[in-house]
């Protein structure tokens, strides 16, 4: 199996799931509407009471929510997986002369570029509510990169998940006992400072943290005036978020192409 | 005569419970196998392995030519499968699950587009196809998912249960579009618990039961194992019942069976004429006036009765 096939069949797969995305058009307008009004609830309700010194609270706001929306949209990947082994349509793939790869490299990609989508939807929502990038173009395209790229991480993991439970809801279930936590243990809404010093480590080690102190730096929303723990990947934020995305990448692809080759119809 | 499905000793367990203990198989090229049981019984679990999908605990089987577990990918090429369940993409057109399912096999772009349309043509899809699957009817998407299993003209087709769940018009429909396949002499190994089906369908029957192929032949061959003829026998009243009974057993060689609602008693018998007469007599001398008595060909029903002591269709999911 040469590299192009696996390529080409991978390609053949997401296609089929982004045709899915144009031919339920109440879920695409429920997956762009929900960013929407998770940037608004979040700017007026949590930004009329929290203040981050020297910050604009939208702008620290930003890159909180964006990193929550894509963690979350994660698990689509999980559940598009676990949906098509109720279907037997992984049967199918997996009696085909296709790469063992393609269903799950055409399933993350096809999420990738839905969460290209919202993203975009997101950020221009957020230019509409009063949030600015501050740094160069190419610092700014950076934190999207990164944000896509985690994501894209979090997506094995969900796909790993999807593979292993027995149905769509035990994937949402499952997935949002460990996201929440995840991403409200966290920085991406309030300043970890003034936290309980377990809850405090946990969030300056906790690999959403880090990509979103990341991503704030790349769009030039932090200030001096409200200044980061002194732990290392809260420092280091985007080379910590990348060593977590290549953990991430590590650790669930060749569990999630392991848990494909022995997935049956449950 | 080459074969193009072999299996031997195939075993494998799911934690306790045995899914095959021991199954052999051989099918020639070019026929039709009909593995037929009860839910349960192995008829999945042996078409998984077969395909690929699963890995036997132990035991060998190679499926044209190539050894499934040592040549997996290749084999891929030369087999097509429809499974359980209609496994066709409902978000997707006929066309497009077609045309998916072709790029898969690698077909290129314009190939794989012919090849999808000349099956939609053929399996009668052809008006629908350009519709979402998820508007098609059972019979319709069974129809898809068949004509997936073909895309790639597969030297080896295997159907698990292609009529499960199908109302008689859309499986007679289906039964004709198979019977279309074996003329262009493809081999087909497929499962069923109709009993009807196979008889229909197969060449040679395989029945198995509790991991194993317990009988083999054509239906013909299997029919005659149990005796041939049956002699069916349906009383008046319940006092009846129990001497009509005796006299059965008297002239019968296996068990009678009695269905009690319904007054009514069989049993197989060597000679039919004979036995006919043994029981007029017999129901004579003891009074019974037979409400119905009939001298009967055996069905693949009785078959199974005779092999394996319970009735096809009353065992539940194990």
């Amino acid at each position: 199996m040469s590299f192009a096939t696996a390529i080409s069949d991978g390609a053949v797969v997401a296609k089929r799931n982004l045709l899915k995305i144009t031919r339920l058009p109440d879920l695409l307008v429920f997956s762009t509407v929900q960013p929407i009004m998770f940037v608004l609830l979040f700017a007026y309700v949590f930004g009329s009471a929290i203040v981050v010194p020297g910050v604009d609270y939208t702008d620290f706001l930003m890159g909180g929510i964006f990193v929550q929306t894509v963690v979350f949209g994660a698990t689509i990947t999980g559940a598009g997986l676990a949906d098509d082994i109720k279907k037997g349509i992984i049967d199918r793939f997996r009696s085909l002369p296709m790469a063992r790869s393609a269903v799950l490299v055409g399933r993350t990609t096809s999420d990738l570029l839905n969460n290209l989508l919202v993203v975009t939807i997101m950020a221009l929502t957020g230019l509409v509510v009063g949030w600015r990038i501050h740094t160069s173009l190419w610092e700014a395209l950076g934190g999207f990169a990164l944000l896509l790229l985690f994501a894209y991480a979090i997506s094995w993991m969900m796909a790993t998940v999807g593979l292993s439970v027995s149905s769509v809801e035990v994937v949402n279930n499952a997935s949002f006992i460990v996201i929440f936590p995840l991403t409200f243990i966290s920085n991406a809404f309030v300043p970890t400072t003034n936290f309980p010093t377990v809850l405090k480590v946990f969030a300056e080690w906790n690999p959403v943290s880090a990509v979103v102190q990341a991503v704030r730096e790349l769009f030039g929303n932090t200030n001096p005036l409200s200044p980061v723990s002194e732990s290392w990947p809260m420092q280091n934020a985007v080379l910590a978020s990348l060593i977590w995305i290549v953990i991430f990448l590590v650790v669930f692809v060749p569990l999630a192409v392991s848990r494909f080759k022995k997935a049956a119809v449950r | 005569m080459t074969n193009a499905i072999l299996a031997e000793g195939l075993r494998k367990h799911y934690g306790e419970v045995v899914a095959l203990d021991g199954l052999d198989l051989s099918v020639p090229e070019g026929s039709v196998m009909c593995l037929l049981g009860p839910n349960g019984a192995g008829k999945t679990t042996t078409v998984r392995i077969l395909t690929t999908l699963l890995e036997a605990d132990s035991g060998t089987a190679t499926v044209a030519g190539l050894d499934v577990k040592q040549h997996a990918a290749e084999l891929r090429e030369k087999i097509g499968l429809s499974g359980q369940y209609a496994a066709v993409d409902e978000n997707l057109t006929g066309f497009e699950n077609l045309d998916m399912v072709g790029r898969l096999y690698h077909m290129g772009r314009q190939l794989s587009r012919a090849r999808a349309s000349e099956l939609l043509d053929r399996f009668d899809l052809d008006e629908a196809a350009s519709r979402q699957v998820k508007t098609y009817s059972g019979g319709m998407r069974r129809r898809l998912d068949l004509a997936a299993a073909l895309v790639a003209r597969p030297e080896v087709i295997f159907l698990d249960e292609p009529t499960t769940g199908l109302d008689p018009r859309s499986r007679l429909s289906l039964w004709e579009v198979i019977e279309e396949l074996v003329t262009e002499g493809a081999t087909l190994l497929l499962t069923t618990h109709f009993l009807d089906e196979a008889d229909r369908l197969a060449d040679s029957i395989g029945v198995i039961d509790h991991g194993k192929v317990i009988a083999l032949g054509t239906a013909e061959e299997l029919k005659s194992k149990v005796g041939g003829e049956r002699i069916e026998l349906t009383v008046r009243n319940d006092a009846d019942l129990e001497p009509a009974r005796e006299v059965l057993s008297a002239v019968g060689v296996g068990q009678v069976t009695a269905d009690q609602d319904a007054r009514q008693l069989a049993v197989a018998v060597g000679s039919g004429g004979d036995a006919l007469i043994e029981t007029v007599r017999g129901l004579d001398t003891r009074g019974i006036s037979p409400l119905d008595l009939a001298l009967r060909r055996p069905t693949l029903d009785d078959v199974f009765l005779g092999l394996t002591g319970h009735v096809a269709e009353e065992v539940v999911d194990a």
